[in-house]
């Protein structure tokens, strides 16, 4: 769906036939029960098909398949929305791309050629729930202490977070809030296991307690997390977009060839002039999404200046439409659609969870309006 | 394309130079009338607008750049859909012909390039492209608006001309138009869509009487018009008699990329973006009213900004995947569909945030009047054009092949019931 170029369209392909082969509806539910939603090994797998190196400088070990990573990255997120695919895909690309722009040469050449090879895991404890502002509220503060740095604190609702990978997390330091990279495995690292709205995304409550790592855990310059947290959202903002799209155009295919299939009072359900307006409202709601998804990956992806307007643009809308066309999906199957055998629910639970977790639509649309009102808005 | 076409590059480089050079800053009194406060506005405001319309199209003509895609025997350039998109990124900020692209240039340029006669590609093409010719679309009949194929106008043949009467409405501008595009019956014993023929008429013809409708928001530029025994040369009709209905298809067609995307307008954005409520303005009115940095302001603010900027990606994408054929021509109601609900929900965002101030206000102050008044109006957006409920039909039916609406109107015309006896 976002494949452009012959290049993007073999990797789209390539992607396409490993999830349904390893990803099927039958798969996702008992992986529901399952203590780990993904197997080290299957993710390995997928990095070799280079789900991990995409946001990565091709200096770092990284490389594109477009030259705009995050438009490639769009192409796997979509089949991820499409599959409700388990697997640490937000995170893993997030703290890549953090690590290949502003991690040090040790970080670049042991822990994001880890991740890059699907080795290790990585999870981005996002410092604010809030799209707006930069959280006035730190969860965690960093002491100096000779050569090391202390980490104090918790952080709520991080992703994936396991023993073999890593956390970016941004802590309150003497020179300003600061991001640094832990070993999960770090003494101190403590988890709590969450429950989630998805079946196969695993979430943790993340405490530090008295986590001591060395100062050279620091990515980045001291001070930079709010500047490179807010970049960092704009990048997982365009992934989660994707996913979206993705579940809304699997949910909306099932519903269309419902809408011919299932008869009512003698008639196809297809045939009420109340439902046929319903699913072309779903439509142009897909298309609508599947553009501005594709437009905010490109300026993101680019680096273009009018990119965080497109990509919250892209969050305020389909934060609220991708689910609301899934529920819709849901009422016009009527009461086998609340029911968990069906299958319409994985993707309500996907796209309800990508558009509350960084953000919700009205922190996004706050977060475009703050832009509107100042110069950096009316450039867009 | 051919090999010798200046790039879209060059050409785009061209145009930057040219519009610097010639065209004045955007006029901040054209366009968008469907949203504003045009109680205010004088009575030969329209008038005057058109009048600098014409300039300003030969403008274009002059330089280079009018009828960027239209073939060059016909007066136009002889480039393609990508030269005169790069020309329109060029033109924000800048003062174009914007009121007179529909109806001079879609549909009824884009259906004279499709059907007409090589005479009357000849006769008019130059003369639109250099200002010379403004037209209407006659389609509309106060009997019904969606039902184009219900029309009532007849037109009886006399040896090689026509005799018309009837009545159209819902045309733009017809007041300062010089031809119409019409669509009349010509053979009521046929059945309701076989027995259409389209014409174009002198707007000035003896027995074409124009009335201006007054919207609720003041706008005067809709008008309803009374044809009485006008004569029409055979030679002035648009594709074959009888096949009417083949040459409305794409008349609709054109009409719904008058939100973006057709090759042969030229427009420094789409309506929805133009408009007063989106973002930044709507940023201006909070910052008047001193609520701007409230949360709640922001985040309307953020949604109706959002709701622009998808509408533009829609837009750029829907055109793309048309032209490369990887959608059909249909998908283009969705971009009517969602620029029609879009607009609504900007105009209430702009009512939400002015509160009171919405609602009562100084006479004179245009921001306030504009949010009141274009709210009163706010459903023009989602009926003009064609109406949302006909852009649904057309995207599940057409696109997605749901089941067709069981007809009512087989058989002759003149037997299809039209009322309730």
């Amino acid at each position: 769906m976002f494949a452009d170029t012959p290049d993007q369209q073999l990797f789209e392909a390539g992607t396409r036939r490993f999830l349904e082969a390893n990803f099927p509806v039958s798969r996702i539910r008992e992986l529901a029960d399952a203590p780990t939603a993904f197997e080290p090994t299957v993710w390995r797998e997928g990095a070799a098909l280079g789900w991990t190196t995409l946001l990565v400088p091709d200096e770092a070990g990284g490389g594109s398949i477009s030259g705009n990573g995050l438009a490639d990255v769009l192409i796997v997120a979509s089949l991820f929305g499409q599959h409700a695919a388990p697997g640490p895909l937000l995170g893993t690309n997030v703290v890549a791309a953090a690590l290949g722009r502003w991690g040090s040469t040790e970080q670049q050449t042991g822990p994001l050629a880890e991740i890059v090879a699907g080795e290790s895991v990585a999870a981005w404890a996002h410092a604010s729930t809030r799209g707006l502002r930069p959280s006035s509220r730190v969860g965690v503060t960093a002491t100096p202490s000779g050569s090391t740095v202390v980490l104090r604190g918790r952080l709520g609702s991080v992703e994936s977070a396991s023993d073999t990978g890593y956390l970016l997390l941004t802590a309150d330091a003497p020179q300003g809030r600061t991001q640094f990279l832990v070993a999960v495995a770090t003494v101190g690292v403590q988890l709590s296991a969450l429950r989630s709205i998805d079946l196969t995304r695993r979430f943790y409550d993340v405490i530090l307690d008295d986590v001591v790592v060395p100062v050279a855990a620091q990515v980045g310059e001291a001070g930079s997390a709010d500047e490179h947290d807010a970049d960092l959202l704009d990048i997982v903002a365009a992934m989660l977009l994707g996913e979206m799209v993705g579940a809304i155009d699997r949910a909306f295919t099932m519903t269309l060839e419902w809408t011919f299939n299932r008869y009512s009072f003698g008639r196809p359900l297809g045939s009420y002039q109340e439902i046929k307006h319903r699913v072309a409202d779903m439509r142009t709601h897909l298309e609508a999404g599947e553009a501005v998804a594709a437009r905010a990956a490109r300026a993101v992806g680019t680096g273009a200046q009018d990119a965080r307007s497109w990509v919250s643009a892209g969050m305020t809308y389909l934060g609220h439409h991708a689910p609301e066309v899934i529920q819709d999906c849901i009422q016009l199957h009527g009461g086998i659609g609340v029911t968990y055998d069906h299958d319409l629910h994985l993707f309500l639970r996907r796209a309800t969870l990508d558009a509350q977790l960084f953000g919700s639509p009205s922190d996004f649309a706050q977060r475009l309006g703050l832009l509107v009102s100042t110069a950096e808005g009316a450039m867009a | 394309m051919s090999a010798d076409l200046i790039s879209v590059e060059e050409f785009a480089a061209n145009a930057k130079a040219w519009i610097a050079a010639h065209l004045p800053p955007t006029d901040p009194t054209a366009g968008h009338f469907f949203f504003t406060d045009a109680s205010q506005l004088p009575d030969d405001h329209d008038l005057t607008r058109i009048s600098r319309c014409r300039e300003l199209q030969r403008m274009l003509f002059d330089g280079g750049f009018a009828g960027i895609c239209v073939p060059k025997e016909y007066g136009g350039q002889g480039l393609t859909s990508a030269h005169q998109f790069a020309f329109n990124s060029e033109l924000r900020g800048y003062d174009y012909p914007l009121e007179i692209q529909a109806s001079t240039f879609i549909p009824c340029m884009a259906l004279l390039l499709e059907f007409g006669t090589l005479e009357q590609k000849l006769r008019h093409i130059p003369k639109m492209l250099r200002g010379e010719e403004v037209w209407a679309q006659f389609l509309s009949e106060p009997s019904g608006g969606s039902d184009a194929a219900g029309a009532m106008t007849t037109a009886l043949r006399d040896g090689e001309q026509w005799l018309l009467n009837g009545s159209k409405i819902w045309t733009t501008g017809a007041f300062c138009s010089d031809w119409a595009m019409c669509l009349a019956r010509t053979n009521s014993g046929a059945e309701k869509h076989r027995g259409l023929t389209v014409f174009s008429i002198p707007i000035r013809s003896p027995g074409v009487e124009i009335h201006r409708i007054e919207l609720l928001n003041g706008s005067k530029e809709f008008c309803q018009e009374f044809l009485t025994d006008v004569v029409v040369d055979d030679r002035d009709r648009v594709g074959d008699v009888d096949a009417g209905w083949t040459v409305v298809t794409r008349w609709l067609h054109h009409e719904r990329t008058i939100a973006g995307g057709s090759p042969y307008v030229t427009s420094a954005g789409s309506r929805a973006d133009a408009a007063p409520n989106d973002g930044p303005q709507l940023a201006e009115l909070a910052r008047a009213l001193g609520t701007l940095d409230d949360a709640r302001t922001l985040e309307l603010i953020g949604e109706a900004r959002a709701l622009s900027l998808v509408t533009d990606a829609l837009i750029e994408s829907v055109t793309a995947k048309m032209q490369a054929g990887s959608l059909p021509h249909h998908a283009a109601a969705m971009l009517r569909l969602f620029s029609g609900t879009g607009n609504v929900r900007k105009t209430s965002i702009a009512m939400e945030l002015a509160g009171d101030a919405g609602v009562v206000w100084s006479p004179g102050d245009v921001q306030r009047g504009g949010v009141a008044l274009g709210y009163l109006v706010r459903q023009a957006s989602c009926i003009g054009g064609g109406t949302t409920e006909m852009a649904r039909n057309v995207i599940s039916e057409r696109l997605l092949g749901m089941p067709r609406e069981v007809r009512a109107d087989g058989g002759p015309f003149r037997d299809v019931p039209r009322g309730p006896n």
